[in-house]
C-alpha cells in the first residue's frame, strides 16, 4: 500500500510540475476511518494530501463528465472501464484525460468490518500479507482482507486498468475460480413470487436519497427522470412502487455501462445492495449479446446496437 | 429483467407485427388478453389508491 502511495504522489506531482495536467483527481485521507473521500489537486505542494487504501471506493470517473481542461486520473480496473464508457458515449475526450492506471487487489466494505468488530472502530491499517489490523476502545482484532471484501470485489475478473497512460504498480493476478454471476443464479433459482418478496424487501429501507444515483459514473443526464416535475414520471415519496420504479429504472439506464464498480452500494446510507438489479443485467448482456462494458471504445454499447442475428427468444 | 424481478411473465409480451397484418394483430391481441386474464389484476407496482377503512 505504502508502495502505491509513494508512487501515486511521485506521478502527481510530476504531472503539475510539468504542467501536463491542470488537476488530478484522486483520494484523500478521510476524517473517519475507512472512508477515503475523492480530492481533487491543482498544486505540486497538494500532493502530500492524496493517498490510497482499501477503502476507496468511490469511482472517480463520475468527476470527469463535461471537464474543461486536461486533467490526470487514478482509476482502478472498474474505474478505467467507466472512463472507456465516458469515451465512447463522447462525454469525455480521451486527449483531454491523463489516466493513471491502479491494480487493484478489492475494496474492503466497511460495513463488514463494523459489524464483525462491533465496537466503534478508531483505525484499520492493511499490512502488505493480506492481514487487516482494525483498532478501537482500547482492543484489536485481525482479519484477512479476502474475508472482507466488498461483494463486487470478490466477483471482479476486470482488476487491471484496460485503458491507461502509466501504471502504479504492475499488473494484479486474477484468480480463474471466480464465480461471476453466483448471486444472480441464486435469484433466478427461486420462484417469482419469492423473487418480488425479495426485491420489496431489499429496497424496503430505502429513503430515496439518490446517493446511488449521484455516485454513479453513468448517471450523468441534467436532469434525472425522477427529479422531473413536467411530467413527474415517477412519485417522490416512500410509496412502495415509486421506490421500485426507481430502483427498476436507474437500473435499466445502466444496462450494458455498468460495470459493476460498486460505488452505489458503497455510497448507500442504509446499506442495500442495489447491485442484485445491475448485476442481472450486466450477466443478460454478457449471455445475450457477449458484450461487457467498458472494455473498448470502438464498439457501440450493447443496447445502442441492432443487428438481424440478435437473439429473439421472446418475441412472438 | 422484470421478469427476474418477480413480474408474471404473461404480462409481458413482444411481438413482430407489420401494420398489413390484421389477423395476426388480432390473433395476438386475444393471446395476450387470455394470458393477462388467467393470472389476475397486477398488484405489482401499482398503488393502493383506495385506503381500507
Amino acid at each position: 500500500m505504502h508502495t502505491y502511495i509513494d508512487k501515486i504522489r511521485e506521478i502527481a506531482s510530476r504531472l503539475l510540475k510539468e504542467e501536463a495536467v491542470e488537476m488530478v483527481i484522486g483520494y484523500q485521507e478521510g476524517t473517519l476511518p475507512m472512508i477515503s473521500p475523492p480530492m481533487s489537486v491543482r498544486s505540486a505542494e497538494d500532493v502530500e494530501k492524496l493517498t490510497w487504501s482499501s477503502h476507496c471506493c468511490i469511482n472517480l470517473a463520475n468527476y470527469l463528465t463535461d471537464i474543461k481542461g486536461k486533467v490526470a486520473v487514478f482509476a482502478k480496473g472498474c474505474d478505467c472501464r467507466s472512463i472507456v464508457n465516458h469515451i465512447a458515449e463522447g462525454k469525455v475526450k480521451r486527449e483531454d484525460v491523463v489516466i493513471i492506471g491502479v491494480p487493484c487487489n478489492g475494496m474492503m466494505e466497511r460495513r463488514t468490518i463494523s459489524n464483525i468488530f462491533g465496537d466503534e472502530i478508531e483505525e484499520v491499517v492493511e499490512e502488505a500479507d493480506g492481514t487487516v489490523i482494525v483498532r478501537g476502545k482500547g482492543r484489536e482484532e485481525k482479519y484477512q482482507k479476502s474475508d472482507i471484501l466488498r461483494q463486487c470485489c470478490r466477483v471482479c475478473v476486470h482488476k487491471n486498468p484496460v485503458l491507461y497512460d502509466e501504471l502504479v504498480a504492475d499488473p494484479v493476478a486474477i484468480p480463474e475460480d471466480i464465480q461471476r454471476y453466483k448471486e444472480v443464479e441464486k435469484i433466478e433459482a427461486r420462484e417469482i413470487d419469492k423473487r418480488w418478496k425479495f426485491f420489496e424487501n431489499l429496497i424496503s429501507t430505502c429513503i430515496r436519497c439518490y446517493a446511488c444515483r449521484d455516485a454513479c459514473p453513468t448517471c450523468y443526464c441534467p436532469t434525472c427522470f425522477v427529479d422531473e416535475a413536467q411530467p413527474q414520471w415517477v412519485g417522490k415519496g416512500d410509496d412502495e412502487p415509486d421506490v421500485m420504479t426507481f430502483h427498476i429504472l436507474r437500473a435499466f439506464h445502466t444496462a450494458g455501462r455498468c460495470t459493476d464498480c460498486g460505488a452505489c452500494v458503497s455510497a448507500c446510507p442504509m446499506g442495500i445492495n442495489m447491485r442484485a438489479f445491475t448485476k442481472k443485467l450486466e450477466k443478460d448482456c454478457l449471455d445475450l449479446w457477449d458484450w461487457e462494458a467498458g472494455l473498448t471504445s470502438d464498439m457501440r454499447p450493447a443496447l445502442e446496437t441492432f443487428t438481424p442475428s440478435d437473439p429473439e427468444d421472446n418475441f412472438k | 429483467m422484470l421478469t427476474h424481478l418477480g413480474i408474471e411473465p404473461e404480462r409481458l409480451q413482444f411481438s413482430w407485427i407489420s401494420s398489413a397484418e390484421s389477423t395476426k394483430f388480432i390473433d395476438v391481441v386475444t393471446e395476450v388478453v387470455e394470458a393477462v386474464r388467467k393470472v389476475g389484476p397486477n398488484t405489482r407496482l401499482v398503488k393502493n389508491m383506495v385506503r381500507e377503512p
